[in-house]
């Protein structure tokens, strides 16, 4: 088909590239905010860290739908009513997906990849997952479906927080 | 349905790594290219709506305030909706209801997007979208979680990664017809296969750039638009549904909520069968996998057969299913919410005959647009037609 | 309006200074498990669409509309998000509601202010990042300057902003829900410390943690609750210029704007006269006094008079902000709307305890959405 007309001939927007901040051939402001905050963790994930702090995985279950999920919450999601039971979990799960990554969180790029991984929790409803990190693991080795277990730190260095597992390692 | 709603006019600014312009002087731009584009003037404009994603790119805390001069929003309603990445889309749909409801006879809907304020890398400014208690501590990149959710699709139907990368290649290929597209050489499907691994399975080729830019539509109710323009582009479905936050209890094979949000808007539009009753499509492609995971969701192919089509070339702009001819985030560039509406005007330009070198080849009367975002969570879709 | 939308349910927590005890999710679950129940509803199986309003940097969650959905029961449904007060996401489920294509909405807000270490470190960053933030100022400089303007034209004096303090903080004592109720003397104004001249410590709204949620339903639904419905007879919002070079010091414009707009809809030529009571912005002393003539509910030149009379007091002719507004109640953030929607329909409804005024039939609630924006909404209720 013959174009009819072109639409956007010429679009306002100006790039800029790395030298023009170089040499100074634009003026910037900068900002570093203070923004700061003490998140409160509440009863549900509040008594999940206390577990983790103990060494172990605390899920929750509803009895209306029958789930038992993790990570805990007061309420059922799906049927809008509270939870029924604190439940503990096994410390041991299957990967659901995971992923090799060559970036940290601020782009460096890294030798070594981190594996993050959801992990499907032993004693959760299947499909219930919390995202965490592979180790001890050659990268190549990883696959969706295998069996892998908590690698606690030493209880003494637990402070009641998702990082008291330092990863999950196969098994 | 209420009163019917149209698009009559579009206007974009081009999409660039780092905009010299501030963010108020994009939406500026914008808002009064689409309003040129149909020949209207601010006071004939009854209010505005804004759309733009997390408020720390630019640093700028109540961002839509901060905006609002710029958008062309002094002295009028204005209000500024937000379902992150799915906000470009979206805020079609919250345009659609200021008119629709009988209160507003015309709508400016503006979305902004200014990324590369955040130093050193935008990329870090998505730390703080993850769970603060459960999951930050952990340090996650955002790129963790397409790469789960792109191995977890693959995985789930056996997929191999060229065939997903043939979306890139299309993509980006097309762009490079869009006169604000952000890529400016061609790309083969080796590029993309031999491009740095940031998250396998993800490639840097996988990936849309980051991008400063934005995109503005006018939207008018019947009457009104029909003394716009004689090629009013209706707004025939819209549809939204976010899924639960408890992202890692969810299967990431399949977007549910898209097929929510498709249901919804189809519903609305009188669509029984989008595989033959959808001429177009402009799904959120900020990875290639995306659009395939959403032209399932749109249903527009059964579960796991989407990259059969790129092979098949029926998604080419001459193919049977137009999808991206824009060339999509991939190759125009990745504004957040700007993107989104960028694929909006798409099919505005695209049904009214007007895309130039893009036009497909194929005669289209109904399209589909549709964006996605949050934790792999929120669809938004809107079904245009002509 | 068309489509007539009422409110049919509501639902708060307490509004209190902290709140360590649950998450913002376990708080807002409270607050709409309450409106659910008032407006006898089930929110998987009734509810159509869901707004929420939030802004990320006061949560410290970048795209926060992600953390939304299940503590509301809106799972896989219609949600979105209003980067706005909590009148702004009313006005977003009318609108919805009046397309027809939706019945019952819910509108969610709410204030997890104690989780803000440097609340205003975060405040500032809503400063033109080229133009005002490189002076380092604190954002309260804004209300400084605007206050001074205000006592220069209107002739009033820090005295009456006084008698607003005075009055909604002993309003509070009231309003169970209330976490700032206080019986303040002159002996405290005396000593009370500056914070940008004439503004001082005791002129300022203080934070509280709390969440609002809010069904809205239109008529067909209505009249199968069994509920008492109040209606939206009006809602209107306002933008104003957000730069401080080019703002009108004068006057909020936009709050007029957006009262002419829900009073255009609501038939109101004469508000003074059409309104029974007002829960209005107070985020600053004089700023309730400045919305009063924004309103159009009390004139420029009888205001000193007004003020002096009381007759903005529990037995004057117009009560004003009767919950204790934001002075007494806690500043709420996004959910401030809310909060004072929430205890005008307690009113309208004569469910407002030993807050109730005398069968009260119709209201005015407003809200402004705090420094340095230009951004106003309005909404008129009746029974």
């Amino acid at each position: 088909m013959k174009p009819k007309k072109e639409t956007l001939p010429l679009l306002p927007g100006t790039g800029l590239k790395d030298e023009d901040f170089k040499k100074g051939r634009v003026l910037t402001t900068r900002w570093d905010a203070d923004a700061r905050y003490g998140w409160d963790a509440g009863v549900a994930v509040g008594r999940y860290l206390a577990g983790l702090k103990e060494g172990v995985i605390l899920g929750v279950r509803c009895h209306k739908c029958g789930r038992t999920m993790v990570p805990p919450r007061i309420f059922c999601e799906w049927c809008f009513r509270n939870i029924d039971e604190w439940v503990e979990l096994k410390d041991t799960g299957t990967v659901n997906t995971f992923s090799l990554c060559y970036v940290t969180w601020d782009v460096r790029r890294i030798k070594e990849p981190q594996i993050p991984a959801v992990i499907e929790i032993d004693g959760a409803s299947p499909g219930m997952g919390i995202m965490h990190l592979l180790g001890e693991v050659d990268p190549k080795q990883v696959k969706v479906g295998m069996r892998v277990k908590a690698v606690w730190k030493p209880a003494a260095e637990r402070e009641g927080a998702i990082t008291d597992i330092r990863y999950f390692k196969p098994i | 349905m209420g009163r019917r709603v149209a698009i009559v006019g579009a206007g974009m600014t081009r999409f660039v790594r780092r905009a010299q312009e501030t963010g108020k002087e994009l939406a500026f731009y914008a808002a009064s290219e689409a309003l040129h584009y149909c020949g209207m003037k601010l006071n004939q404009i009854d209010g505005v709506v804004l759309g733009s994603a997390p408020d720390t790119f630019d640093g700028v805390h109540m961002k839509g305030e901060y905006l609002s001069d710029g958008a062309g929003a002094w002295g009028k309603p204005y209000m500024r909706c937000y379902v992150g990445g799915g906000t470009g889309v979206f805020s079609v749909i919250h345009g659609w209801y200021h008119v629709a409801s009988g209160a507003f006879d015309t709508c400016l809907v503006v979305c902004e997007e200014k990324m590369s304020s955040f130093q050193p890398h935008p990329q870090a400014a998505f730390l703080t979208i993850f769970d603060h208690t459960t999951e930050r501590p952990l340090k996650p990149n955002l790129l963790w979680i397409f790469a789960l959710e792109m191995n977890r699709y693959m995985n789930t139907y056996g997929l191999r990664k060229e065939d997903i990368a043939r979306v890139a290649v299309k993509n980006k290929n097309n762009a490079l017809d869009h006169p604000a597209a952000q890529i400016a050489a061609p790309v083969t499907l080796d590029d993309i296969l031999k491009s740095e691994v940031l998250a396998w399975p993800v490639q840097r080729l996988d990936v849309s750039p980051v991008s400063d830019g934005a995109v503005a539509v006018v939207l008018a109710e019947e009457s009104v638009a029909r003394r716009i323009t004689d090629k009013p582009v209706w707004i025939e479905g819209v549809g939204w549904a976010l899924d639960t936050a408890y992202w890692t209890n969810r299967d990431l094979c399949y977007p549910r909520y898209v097929e929510e949000a498709a249901r919804m808007a189809y519903r609305m539009a009188g669509v029984t069968d989008p595989r033959h009753q959808i001429h177009v499509a402009e799904p959120y492609d900020p990875f290639d996998y995306k659009e395939l995971h959403h032209l399932e969701g749109l249903m527009l192919c059964g579960r796991g057969e989407a990259p059969q089509l790129t092979v098949d070339g029926v998604t080419r702009r001459d193919g049977e299913l137009p999808v991206c001819p824009s060339g999509g985030l991939l190759g125009v560039g990745n504004p957040i919410a700007a993107a989104g509406l960028m694929k909006v005007a798409e099919l505005f330009y695209q049904l009214r005959g007007e895309a130039g070198k893009r036009q497909i080849a194929r005669k289209a009367k109904r399209g589909v647009a549709q964006a996605w975002g949050d934790l792999m969570q929120v669809g938004t879709v809107v079904v245009l037609g002509v | 309006m068309a489509n007539r939308v009422a409110i049919v349910g509501i639902g708060a927590t307490q509004f209190r200074s902290i709140s360590p005890d649950v998450s913002y999710r376990e708080l807002v679950y409270e607050a709409a498990v309450k409106a659910y129940r008032d407006a006898g509803i089930d929110p998987r199986r009734d509810v159509d669409t869901f707004v929420t309003c939030s802004e990320d940097y006061n949560e410290g969650t970048s795209i926060f509309d992600e953390y939304v959905p299940d503590q509301l029961g809106a799972a896989l449904k219609q949600v979105h998000t209003i980067a706005g007060d909590g009148l702004h996401g009313v006005a977003a489920a009318v609108l919805q509601i009046m397309t027809g294509q939706f019945r019952v909405a819910v509108v969610e807000a709410h204030s997890k202010a104690s989780n803000m270490l440097t609340p205003d470190g975060i405040a500032v960053c809503a400063q033109d990042p080229v133009f005002n933030r490189p002076l380092g100022f604190n954002n309260l400089f804004i209300a400084g300057l605007e206050m001074n303007r205000f006592l220069h034209t209107s002739g009033l004096t820090k005295l009456h902003c006084w008698q607003v303090v005075q009055k909604n903080r002993a309003h509070a004592f009231d309003n169970p829900l209330a976490g700032r109720a206080a019986l303040v003397e002159e002996y405290d104004f005396a000593n009370a410390r500056p914070l940008a001249a004439p503004l001082d410590e005791l002129d300022v709204a203080q934070p509280v943690d709390g969440a609002v949620v809010v069904v809205l339903a239109d008529e067909s639904v209505v009249r199968r609750l069994k509920g008492k419905p109040v209606w939206v007879e009006g809602i209107g919002w306002g933008n104003g210029a957000v730069s401080l070079e080019s703002r009108d010091w004068d006057r909020p414009e936009y709050v007029t704007r957006a009262a002419v707009m829900a009073y255009r809809q609501a038939g109101i030529d004469s508000p003074a006269d059409q309104i029974d009571f007002a829960e209005i912005d107070d985020t600053f002393s004089y700023k309730e006094l400045q919305h009063l003539v924004a309103l159009g509910l009390v004139s420029a030149a009888e205001l000193s008079h007004w003020i002096e009379a009381g007759r903005t007091g529990t037995q004057g002719v117009l009560p004003v902000n009767r919950s204790g507004g934001a002075l007494g109640m806690g500043y709420l953030y996004e959910a401030n709307g809310l909060a004072r929607l929430y205890c005008a329909v307690q009113q309208l409804r004569g469910e407002a305890g030993r807050m109730q005024l005398s069968a009260p039939r119709r209201a005015v609630v407003q809200s402004w959405r705090g420094l340095p924006t230009t951004s106003a909404a309005v909404a008129v209720l009746s029974v």
